[in-house]
């Protein structure tokens, strides 16, 4: 297939300049989520968090950014140098390629690629190999049990996650994420695709690593797990690419599931912003309230529970959508 | 399987209701924690009613304290009475047991109230008898050893202690 992009309604320079913006929203934006998140999990574990910098507690991630800049930017000397430090910029740099795609509005997107949801599958896959690399490279038994876990973890919720995706391009019969989002005007994909957007919710969590699902770095097994050799600004670039990578998967699951950016009387880029934070908000309630699997019950999930439903997600939409047209 | 994501639900709506709940967090330098009158804190040293200090030096607080943290050495007034020299507490080893309360026979050594006792520098943690003598009786208002006890000191010999019986003269037990 012939790789399109279609024509963007602005200037070259008005989507380099937009494109600095996304790149710039984004990292702010993980960045304040680290102190959401904190505060967030405080509520909801009946305490405050962070409330004593600035306003509600805000500053705490720019004092956060300072400790972690002024940290001694250490590399273990049993490390494999060159590995250890391209590690960490894999994950921000794949996951930042993956915001390329996301439409923010009809006319707020960088590139309209017509494989758009296959390159977020390709970007999100390649993040695994920071973790890997991280893990491998640090020469630790416990970043390497964590890199282990993670290339596992991905291989066996990589294969579903593009496979719940399928019901969706089956139904709008378009890779493009605008076509996608288009298509949902009638009725949200999450209706007809619930069990495609379940198991897409449980693939996305695994993919970014976040709790239940954070095997790979599992603070009471493993210190944690792939970047236990990582200190300062190493440690936050894998920190950002995690909550980058949060970030994505939410605006994914928006796109995708819950009709992106359609919404009456609001402005259509808001309307994507609220509903990326209701998910964002979902994914740290399911931070707070559901306890991490075992090994191999990650395992035994992924294999004999969610792919199997997959396939039968995909078989029935398909069935539905011949049957449709007859 | 239908059942363990009807659980996980559950869990799911149950955290979610703590939105609403009030915070268990008690927010420590504007809101002092209430601590009971026999709280094991900051460790004084006491007076009894007359203004005399009640330590006798007696040094079983050093003997019982498990840390060892309590120092020590006696030395006798003139008028009879025993008291420390020096008495050291290396509150940076101290376990705040209440040990050496217990041990005291003279109720000289109290634990207060108080934990707000950081320092910056280690060699501050060390009380010197200055430090740690207060004015008051602590917790005993009425208690004065010498009063009680058979130890003649100065204006007051044996036999003159409240409920203590005349010295037996045993050179007069004739029958």
């Amino acid at each position: 297939m012939e790789v399109v992009m279609a024509e963007s309604g602005m200037s070259v320079f008005a989507t380099i300049g937009f494109g600095l913006f996304i790149l710039l929203a984004a990292v702010g934006g993980a960045a304040v989520l680290t102190w959401f998140e904190r505060r967030l999990l405080g509520i909801w574990q009946d305490r405050y968090g962070p409330n004593r910098l600035g306003p509600f507690g805000i500053l705490q991630v720019a004092a956060d950014m300072l400790k972690l800049l002024t940290k001694h930017d250490w590399i273990p000397p049993f490390a494999d140098r060159m590995v250890f430090i391209f590690a960490p910029t894999a994950i921000v740099v794949a996951m930042m390629m993956g915001f390329t795609v996301v439409p923010f509005s009809p006319d707020l997107y960088i590139i309209d690629l017509n494989i758009g949801l296959l390159f977020f599958l390709a970007m999100t896959s390649l993040a695994v190999y920071s973790v890997l690399l991280g893990g491998l490279a640090s020469n630790n038994k416990y970043a390497l049990l964590g890199g282990l876990r993670s290339a596992a973890q991905m291989i066996s919720y990589e294969v579903f996650m593009g496979l719940s995706l399928m019901g969706v391009v089956m139904l709008t019969g378009s890779f493009s994420m605008r076509d996608i989002v288009e298509a949902q005007r009638d009725m949200w994909n999450c209706i007809p695709q619930f069990l495609g957007l379940y198991v897409f919710l449980i693939a996305g969590i695994a993919e970014s690593h976040r709790l239940p699902f954070d095997l790979p770095e599992a603070e009471h097994e493993l210190t944690a797990g792939f970047h236990t050799e990582y200190g300062g600004m190493k440690f936050a670039m894998l920190m950002l690419g995690e909550y980058l990578g949060l970030i994505l998967i939410s605006c994914m699951m928006v796109t995708l599931f819950f009709g992106g950016w359609l919404g009456p009387w609001l402005p259509p880029v808001v309307w994507f912003v609220i509903k990326v934070f209701i998910v964002i908000c979902f994914f740290i309630l399911l931070r707070a309230a559901i306890p991490r699997p075992r090994y191999d019950q990650l395992m035994t999930l992924g294999w004999k529970f969610m792919l199997p439903l997959t396939l039968v997600n995909l078989l029935g939409t398909g069935v539905i959508v011949l049957w449709m047209e007859g | 399987m239908l059942n363990s994501l009807r659980s996980q639900l559950t869990t799911l709506w149950t955290i979610l209701q703590h939105s609403f709940t009030k915070s268990e967090t008690v927010e420590y330098p504007e809101q002092k924690p209430y601590l009971a009158p026999r709280y094991r804190g900051r460790i004084v040293l006491t007076k009894d009613p007359d203004g005399e200090e009640r330590c006798v030096a007696c040094n079983l607080c050093a003997v019982a304290c498990p840390v060892d943290c309590i120092a020590l050495q006696q030395g006798v007034k003139e008028d009879g009475r025993w008291y420390p020299q020096f008495f050291r507490i290396n509150f940076s080893r101290c376990i705040m047991c209440g040990m050496c309360e217990e041990a005291c026979p003279t109720n000289a050594i109290q634990l207060t109230p108080d934990f707000e006792m950081c320092e910056y520098d280690r060699q501050n943690m060390v009380y010197e008898k200055e430090h740690l003598q207060i004015e008051g009786t602590g917790k005993y208002h009425d208690y004065n050893f010498y009063r009680v006890s058979g130890l003649a000191i100065k204006g007051k010999d044996k036999g003159q202690a409240q409920n203590e019986a005349q010295p037996i003269d045993v050179k007069s037990l004739l029958p």
